[in-house]
């Protein structure tokens, strides 16, 4: 813990490198704030990075920090644009990997196809085994396991992984086999499944294993020419990148751990939106990023997201770390509108993404979409959303009238109208699945809403879900950037113990944490970023002794009795399913600690710039435009957010725009500021 | 219609969700593995006065599409006639008889009368699979049953809960019959709450919508269902579809039984013939009528998910000839091997048919059998007996777009396969080998995927092994010329010695001791099209990857391969396809 009290208030940049754009918030030595947001540069991420940088002047010589949030790892995972790299696992299970689950991509349909991410021929078995309780049944072949790498070298694999089964019951083989590979593999591109994850899946465990070591030469290569770059222009500090926990790493580290940044990204956007929502004293909210193709969701309790150890990145990639839960569902901007063969308006699943995109953006896109609809209703500035300077309203109005209104019997706008609406149903169905899975009531939330369109859609979704907020942060679309600013230094750690509460040592639990306390001490004061204060947070994840789904119990001290965790989990179990079952016994199944150092706080009233500042609204206002709402046109008057003043109360209709997103308030509904100048929305008539 | 277009959407949207929220409460809630972990279960809404399916969960496990109409349409006859007490508020029925409108005995139905204004408005309705409920042998396979009695317990519709309470007699003579019973409270529960929250949410939605309003909306988009459906029928031309599928044996006497189907298409519909299909069958590969019905269902399903799921889209699809074969078995055949093995020959058949119709959409056969291997016994150690199973997957057919799928799950079933780590930790094996069945995959232009070939080692105590799986005799069917998938194999070695049962896929009860192992080779998916074209160098891939082995890349595909690299020899591959091709005329 270092205090910070003393020192000169550090310059400090976030980048976060997005599929179309990257964005910057920085904060000088003054305190003052620098926006930019410039597009991505996706052969080498670099140069957007760079770039931003550039465009909000921001020098690398006076920056005492920068976080970064990058998708390099994502792209390379759903691209298959992998490392080259080789396997070595327990003769007999080669296949393991390939062979999956024993699932297939959906319920209906006998199509699919599955890619493994180490092809067969890369895959080799040496003899060795352990029984589950971590008893050697056959000792490691160390000579066989010597020729399977040099094998996989000469086919020229850079990267390896060592996976056998029962690792995490016993790692002895694994750190053998890592002291072999150290003296003849020719980088520190080793993982040995056991350290990435110690749980007892096979294929959940090997995966993610892969995973990481099929990323880890490309982040690594990544990271060091992005810090060496910063370094020749003078950036002084360790370049800090965002793990999908929402937590930061120093670079120098980060390559080690590689598969702990997928879903960096959508991460630090849930952070921000947790940062945000905690200053802002509403600790409960469900996050809403709808972009071009998808949207995504995650729960905030108490102001700390919803984590999960079991993201899937797509079928059959589970990757079993800790990450922010971010859900992708239903529908973007770009998502399709069309009539099925029953003669129903049905939206997506296809989209027409970012080319040639929503035919308002004037690109050569073709089919109707909810972008198209939101201008066509006068939600979306026509002149604001098009490339094309013809402009594209009548044939956004021409197409939605013939390929959806014709058949419906309706006009081109009451098809934009119904377009919109079945679209947050849906969207609304999606978000209500999320939160139920998670086990909470989206009533009890606020809706935060951001990424470009969110704020079009939040508070009609907000009325359908009963949600009775809506929160839209100073800067919807440069959220994840702030994610990178405001992100703690953080680290997980689960261990599996599987056991009953009757067979628990009195300390057993309270030792565990108290190692994972220091080791997670031990690594933030490594990192050398002042912290205010090192968190702990405690938590098990439990199930009745014969269940097979899990629930997590957070503890409030480390310290608990076997009764107390017995009337604890049924207290959590009542809450969720509403059943008591006291006859039965509980067992813990992981015991979970996260070690959080907390970094200076940030003013997020810096995020406007008070010389735009009007103080009126009526001065706020740049025009009236009919905006439909419901059944009819209204007259709606148009505000710039910049513009709006320190307080106000405004009732809607009204469009609020600025330059990364358009805010739709129905009629109805009421805006306040609050300190921060986030927007406040009460959905009328909401319970 | 009364109920615009939008609403109507809107109305839909808002019934499925309601059964999607009853899927996620039944399995985060159940107990059994099979229901939380394998989603072995699902949940729908009926019709109040004859059971039609309304809408039914997305995450329900697919052999249930249909069925729970059926039972529920007898529960409404048999309180019609004064055999069922009559429903109040909170009752929940309880039933798992196979004539009665079900599948197998542990598939155990709950049905709760929903009310508005003193007046039923619809049936909630799930299914659940339990783990046991009582018989000869734990879980229910036998697969030498010969009537239904030695297959379990067998529950009328009963009423399980009275006015929202348990009616505990009732329960206690279900604990007594069935094994592991002290876990059944859990899923009890889980089962019943899944209804109480479709109760709410259902609740919520016609307040909202009005009652008027929704049953309209429910009718329009029967209708609706039954037009799309239609709709998708176009793309088959008129004309007659035979195929024929064939389970191994029924379990007791060694010989297949046959599966004769012939679609005919005309501007009615789909009418799926069965007559000429085997006599009911003394052991357990009996079908009942709902589940033959539903595989019907299901197979189309397969082919046209993109039809919502109401009693609307079945209109068009008529079953026939079933009555005096085994797929419509009455009391007192056993019928075990229904939901798990009969009904995915009954789709595959189906499939086989359809294929020549709808080449683009349907695939060749998968491997279709649920792979069911039981051992139970007990186990010194941990001083208690054990049930354990091991339910394997196999290839997919391959089709127009791409070669099959590798070790897919059950073509009525969507469930994960336990870890190898899980299932040693659980029970006294040992797993010497979990790989790719090479060879397996049918061949065919685009060729079948790969089954699953494991070997298990039974480490201490005593136990018996059990099998009920299927295409022991014939592989999974290749499509337009496609080969068939390579056959399930089964062999037991006992003191070194190898067994292989007699009914190849089926026997019951085979004694093992420490050291005696048990190896499975699932069957691989049918090829599509023929493998005399497919592309020489996808050929040598596959070699280079030993998925098969250079002699079978000649003898299956005609492909010759270079010594060194296993690249195609381009010549002699052409000069053998030719020969191949002559001789095949």
């Amino acid at each position: 813990m270092s205090d910070t009290s003393q020192r000169p208030k550090a310059a400090v940049a976030g980048i976060d490198v997005g599929g179309t754009f990257t964005d910057l918030v920085a904060l000088d030595a003054e305190g003052a704030i620098k926006l930019a947001k410039v597009p991505s540069t996706l052969q080498n991420q670099a140069h957007g990075v760079l770039n931003a940088l550039a465009a909000a002047d921001c020098k690398p010589s006076e920056l005492s920090l920068i976080v970064h949030g990058t998708t390099t790892t994502t792209n390379a995972l759903l691209e298959r644009n992998l490392a080259r790299t080789g396997l070595i696992t327990t003769a007999g299970f080669r296949d393991v990997l390939e062979l999956g689950r024993r699932t297939r991509p959906q319920a209906y349909g006998m199509h699919g196809r599955f890619v493994p991410l180490i092809p067969r021929d890369l895959r080799l078995e040496v003899a060795e085994r352990m029984d589950s309780d971590g008893n050697v049944l056959v000792p490691l072949d160390k000579t066989a396991l010597r020729a399977a790498a040099r094998q996989l070298r000469d086919a020229g694999c850079e990267a390896i992984v060592v996976h056998f089964l029962h690792a995490y019951a016993n790692p002895r083989h694994e750190l053998e086999a890592i002291a072999e590979l150290q003296t003849l593999w020719p980088n520190d591109h080793i993982t040995a499944g056991h350290q990435v994850l110690s749980e007892n899946r096979e294929y959940e465990r090997g995966v993610t294993a892969t995973v990481n070591a099929c990323v880890q030469p490309l982040l690594q290569r990544y990271v060091q020419s992005l810090s060496d770059t910063l370094a020749t222009q003078g950036y002084p500090g360790d370049l800090l990148v965002m793990n999908g926990n929402g937590g930061m790493v120093s670079a120098r580290h980060v390559a080690k751990e590689a598969a702990k940044t997928v879903m960096s990204g959508p991460a630090s956007g849930v952070m921000a939106a947790a940062y945000t929502a905690r200053r802002a004293g509403i600790p409960n909210v469900i996050t809403y990023d709808m972009g071009g193709t998808s949207t995504d969701v995650a729960l905030i309790r108490d102001a700390s997201p919803s984590v999960s150890n079991e993201i899937e990145v797509e079928y059959g990639m589970p990757i079993h770390v800790p990450m922010v839960d971010v859900r992708t569902v239903g529908a973007g901007g770009g998502s399709i509108a069309r009539i099925n063969s029953g003669g129903l308006l049905d939206i997506g699943p296809q989209s027409a993404g970012a080319t040639p995109g929503p035919i308002c953006y004037g690109l050569g896109g073709t089919d109707p979409t909810i972008s198209d609809a939101n201008m066509l209703l006068g939600r979306l500035d026509p002149k604001g959303v098009s490339a094309s300077s013809g402009g594209t309203e009548n044939k956004v109005q021409h197409i939605v009238e013939t390929q959806i209104g014709k058949p419906l019997d309706l006009t081109a706008t009451e098809a934009a109208a119904a377009i919109l609406q079945v679209a947050n149903t849906k969207m609304a169905g999606a978000i209500r699945m999320v939160s139920l899975s998670l086990g909470a009531d989206p009533r009890d939330f606020a809706l935060f809403a951001f990424g470009g369109a969110g704020p079009l859609h939040a508070c009609a979704l907000a009325k359908e879900l009963n949600i009775p907020r809506v929160l839209v942060p100073a800067r919807p679309g440069l959220t994840n950037a702030l994610g990178c600013v405001v992100a703690d230094l953080r680290h997980d750690f689960v261990q599996t113990i599987n056991a009953p509460l009757q067979t628990l040592k009195p300390t057993q639990i309270a030792e565990i944490f108290t190692a994972q306390e220091a080791q997670g001490k031990h690594l933030i004061s490594n990192e050398n970023i002042p912290t205010t204060e090192i968190e702990n947070h405690y938590s098990l994840d439990m199930q009745f002794v014969g269940q097979t789904h899990l629930l997590r119990v957070p503890l409030t001290k480390p310290t608990t009795s076997p009764e107390d965790l017995q009337a604890l989990f049924e207290a959590v179990y009542r809450k969720r399913f509403h059943v008591d079952l006291n006859e039965v016994q509980a067992a813990v199944v992981n015991v979970n600690c996260s070690v959080i150092g907390r970094r200076e706080t940030l003013d997020l009233g810096q995020l406007f710039d008070p010389h735009k500042r009007k103080t009126t609204l009526k001065d706020a206002q740049t025009r009236t435009r009919d905006v439909f709402f419901d059944t009819k046109w209204h007259p709606t008057p148009v505000y710039a957010r910049d513009s709006l003043p320190e307080t106000f109360t405004l009732i809607g209709p009204a469009i609020i725009e600025q330059l990364d997103t358009t805010i739709v308030v129905p009629p109805g509904d009421h805006v306040t500021p609050d300190h921060d100048g986030n927007l406040i929305i009460t959905i009328a008539g909401a319970t | 219609m009364n109920v615009d277009p939008i609403t109507l959407t809107v109305i839909q949207a808002g019934l499925q969700q309601v059964c999607d929220e009853m899927d996620l409460t039944f399995s985060r809630a159940a107990f059994s593995p099979v229901i939380a972990e394998a989603n072995d279960r699902s949940d729908g809404i009926y019709a109040a006065e004859d059971g039609a399916l309304i809408a039914q969960g997305n995450a329900g496990l697919p052999v249930f599409v249909g069925t729970m109409q059926y039972s529920t349409r007898t529960l409404i006859a048999m309180i019609a006639s004064g055999e069922v007490s009559s429903p109040e508020p909170g009752d929940i029925y309880i039933v798992n008889d196979p004539y009665l409108g079900g599948t197998h005995l542990m598939d155990v139905r709950f049905a709760t009368p929903f009310f508005r204004d003193g007046k039923i408005f619809c049936w909630l309705s799930n299914t659940g699979h339990w783990p046991d409920t009582g018989g000869a042998v734990p879980g229910g396979f036998s697969a030498s049953a010969t009537a239904v009695e030695q297959e379990g317990l067998r529950l009328p519709p009963v009423k399980l809960f009275k006015r929202g309470q348990l009616d505990q007699e009732i329960f206690a003579i279900i604990k007594s019959n069935i094994r592991v019973a002290e876990q059944r409270i859990g899923d009890v529960q889980a089962q019943a709450a899944a209804l109480l929250v479709g109760q709410e949410r259902l609740t919520a939605l016609l307040d909202r919508y009005g009652d008027a309003q929704v049953s309209e909306a429910i009718a329009e988009l029967r209708s609706r269902a039954k037009t799309q459906m239609l709709a998708c029928l176009t793309e088959i031309a008129p004309g007659t579809y035979p195929a024929t599928a064939y389970v191994d044996s029924d379990g007791v006497v060694n010989t297949p039984l046959t599966i004769a189907l012939t679609v005919t298409k005309d501007e009615m519909g789909l009418t799926f013939d069965f007559s000429g299909s085997s006599k009911p069958c003394l052991g357990p590969m009996n079908s009942v009528r709902a589940t033959t019905l539903s595989a019907v269902y299901l197979a189309m399903r397969h082919i046209f998910p993109e039809v919502p799921m109401n009693a609307g889209a079945f209109a068009p699809l008529t079953v026939i000839g079933i009555e005096n074969t085994f797929l419509d078995a009455q009391y007192p055949r056993p019928v075990s091997g229904c939901a798990a093995e009969v009904s995915q020959r009954i789709a595959e058949a189906v499939f086989a048919a359809l294929v020549t119709a709808l080449p683009e959409r349907v695939t060749a056969a998968p491997a279709g059998t649920s792979g069911n291997f039981a051992l139970g016994g007990h186990d010194p150690s941990k001083g208690r007996d054990y049930v354990m199973y091991q339910i394997s997957g196999g290839g997919y057919g391959g089709n127009a777009d791409h070669d099959g799928l590798t070790n897919g799950c059950s073509t009525i079933g969507i469930s994960k396969a336990p870890p190898i780590e899980i299932m040693e930790q659980a029970y006294p094996v040992l797993y010497h080998r979990y790989a790719l069945h090479e060879g397996s995959g049918g061949a065919g232009a685009q060729r079948g995927g790969f089954g699953l070939d494991y070997e298990i080692e039974l480490r201490r105590g005593h136990a018996k092994a059990s099998f009920v799986m299927d295409h022991g005799r014939f592989g999974p069917q290749g499509a337009l010329g496609g080969g068939d998938g390579a056959v399930n194999r089964v062999t037991v070695w006992r003191d070194g010695v190898a067994h292989t049962p007699e009914h190849l896929s089926k026997e019951q009860d085979i004694p093992l001791l420490p050291g005696d192992r048990v190896h499975v080779q699932t069957p691989g998916g049918g090829g599509y099209r023929d493998p005399l074209s497919r592309s020489p160098d996808l050929v040598a891939e596959d070699v280079r990857l030993g998925r098969y082995t250079r002699n079978q890349a000649a003898e299956l595909f005609g492909v010759v391969l270079e010594d060194a690299a296993p690249t195609p020899d381009n010549d002699q591959t052409q000069t053998l396809r030719e020969e191949k091709r002559a001789t095949q005329k």
